[in-house]
């Protein structure tokens, strides 16, 4: 059966991108990026490395995926097969598979935390608590422990939740399920964005508990170290960031690219997606969550807090932070940041499932709703020892080789099968054909050499990152394996009780 | 804000939000290709 699924609008399948590249990395990330790494000075390597590196791989992305699907195929190993016939593209093009269904796996449990963090702000259980109370809940929640030290069914309840969710929008189709979900979530996003900006820039010392003014953080993270632009380590967190930020190599730009028609517009499209998302990432990613750290917490606290991300700020710290705002306001401020964390968040997550089910429908004749499901179901069984084994590093493990290393290698070998196997010239013609703008000719040049050496240059240096990685993990492997083996019956029961206990909820609600 | 994180900060957000109002403004009014396009809703549309 023929794949029939279209896109109901040029806006729509824009903010579907946009939503597919902004995440949660463009408020936990980015920030924290940048002052790490030369304040306001990271913006030169970072733009450098997103007009070098970022645009010409959507370019190239956009483009294989609208050749690939006006030759009927709509994920990415039946996308390079259709542009080379060499058995070696279609393999590559599995990572477009892989990485989407491993990446999900984690994903969706991080966009579950948002999701639970939300309902949390609603009930007031942050209410009161100190920052060391809010830390160890999360702690606890990760932990799937009660204060108590009984099991925390939550985690697992949200967690299923999430992907109900996820799974349901997507056997809606691409139209009637995901574009709707990014017109809804999209705007949503902006709006809390820049609610929370507007109270993070406002904030006062002396005023509702903060020790300082919310334009100290700004002040901290835009005030420029050019010495640092010298320094490699921070051309290579530019590079990174740049990529992870637009969803670049896991092949979920090429699968919602293939439902384009040969005669429609890619070239401006992918510059308006791709600019979207930047405008969520500098101008509301870096004016709320370092702001507001900052007014309360101080320049040196929130150096010590970031140094292993922002991920421990966003959840543990700032529901403290909004408490300080009062009742009402620490609700909304917790609904509109964590509900802006979710729908960045789920954005990206129907974006990975969309490639799986393009293979399933296309390669094996599915159905939207069974391939919708059956994505759901991998996702539940990859993903769940991230949720019942987090503590031992099994989340860190799929961020690292799925969310990192596979998408690099991907993009690498992406870039070389368009510019030097597919061809140039032919490639060029991919991205100009149907164009709504002039793309300036110097991309050819770009897209040919530099992007390349770029990415290569990114592999080379993670390379003995990767190294360290696999000589120390034996270790760490053994160690962590014989504390899972010890844990796992208990937490496999564990979790199948709270899956009837979800079950009984779900029927108690129906009926 | 010193001097220099604001210049920093105006320019790289003056640069972004124009590149991000002009290429959705060209998006919004560009004129539609002819049928048949990739989108359904103007299926209907001649």
């Amino acid at each position: 059966m023929a794949n029939t699924e279209a896109w109901g609008s040029r806006v729509g399948l824009i903010l579907a991108m946009a939503g597919n590249a902004v995440g949660l990395g463009n408020f936990l990330r980015f920030p924290v990026q940048a002052i790490q790494n030369g304040g306001g000075a990271f913006i030169i390597p970072y733009l450098v490395c997103f007009l070098l590196m970022g645009l010409p791989l959507l370019f190239v992305e956009w483009s294989s995926g609208r050749f690939g699907g006006s030759k009927g195929h709509h994920s990415t190993p039946f996308i390079f097969d259709a542009m080379d016939r060499k058995k070696f593209w279609k393999y590559i093009g599995v990572f477009g598979i892989f990485t989407n269904v491993a990446v999900a796996a984690y994903y969706c449990y991080l966009e579950s935390w948002t999701l639970s963090w939300v309902w949390n702000s609603i009930t007031g259980t942050f209410s009161g608590q100190s920052q060391a109370e809010v830390a160890t809940y999360f702690g606890n929640y990760v932990s799937l422990e009660n204060p108590d030290h009984t099991f925390n069914a939550m985690p697992i309840v949200f967690w299923v939740i999430c992907l109900l969710l996820n799974t349901w929008i997507l056997s809606r189709g691409l139209s009637g399920g995901v574009e709707k979900a990014a017109k809804i979530g999209m705007p949503l996003l902006l709006i809390f964005g820049a609610f929370l900006a507007y109270k993070a820039i406002t904030i006062k010392a002396g005023s509702e508990g903060a020790s300082f003014d919310g334009v100290a953080g700004l002040n901290f993270l835009w005030t420029p170290d050019y010495s640092s632009i010298w320094s490699s380590k921070v051309w290579l967190a530019a590079a990174g960031q740049v990529f992870f930020t637009l969803s670049l190599g896991m092949g979920s730009i090429q699968c919602y690219a293939s439902y384009i028609k040969k005669k429609d517009d890619i070239a401006l499209n992918a510059m308006s997606a791709g600019w979207m998302n930047e405008f969520v990432e500098v101008v509301l990613g870096s004016a709320i969550l370092i702001p507001i750290a900052v007014g309360y917490l101080g320049i040196d606290r929130v150096v010590e807090m970031t140094a292993s991300g922002g991920l421990g700020l966003g959840f543990m710290t700032m529901p403290y932070l909004f408490d300080q705002w009062g009742a009402v306001m620490a609700v909304i401020a917790g609904v509109f940041w964590f509900g802006l964390l979710f729908f960045a968040g789920i954005t990206s997550s129907l974006a990975m499932g969309t490639p799986v089910m393009g293979f399933l429908q296309d390669e094996y004749g599915w159905k939207r709703k069974p391939a919708a499901w059956a994505f759901g179901g991998i996702v539940l069984l990859l993903g769940l020892p991230t949720v019942l084994f987090f503590n031992e590093g099994v989340f860190d493990e799929y961020d690292y080789w799925a969310g990192t290393v596979s998408l690099v290698v991907f993009a690498l070998f992406e870039i070389i099968l368009f510019a030097w196997v597919f061809g140039m010239d032919k490639g060029w013609k991919e991205i100009t054909s149907g164009s709504d703008i002039k793309v300036p000719n110097v991309f050819k040049f770009i897209i040919k050499y530099i992007t390349p050496v770029i990415l290569a240059f990114v592999f080379v240096k993670s390379l003995p990152g990767i190294w360290e990685k696999i000589m120390n993990k034996e270790s760490m492997i053994k160690l962590k394996f014989t504390c899972t083996l010890k844990k796992f019956p208990d937490k496999l029961l564990k979790s199948m009780l709270s899956c009837q206990m979800f079950r009984r909820i779900l029927f108690t609600v129906k009926g | 804000m010193n001097t220099s994180a604001l210049i920093m900060m105006l320019v790289t957000e003056g640069i972004v939000i124009a590149f991000t109002g002009y290429f959705f403004y060209r998006v919004l009014t560009t004129k539609k290709h002819g049928e048949p396009d990739s989108f359904t809703e103007n299926d209907d549309q001649e």
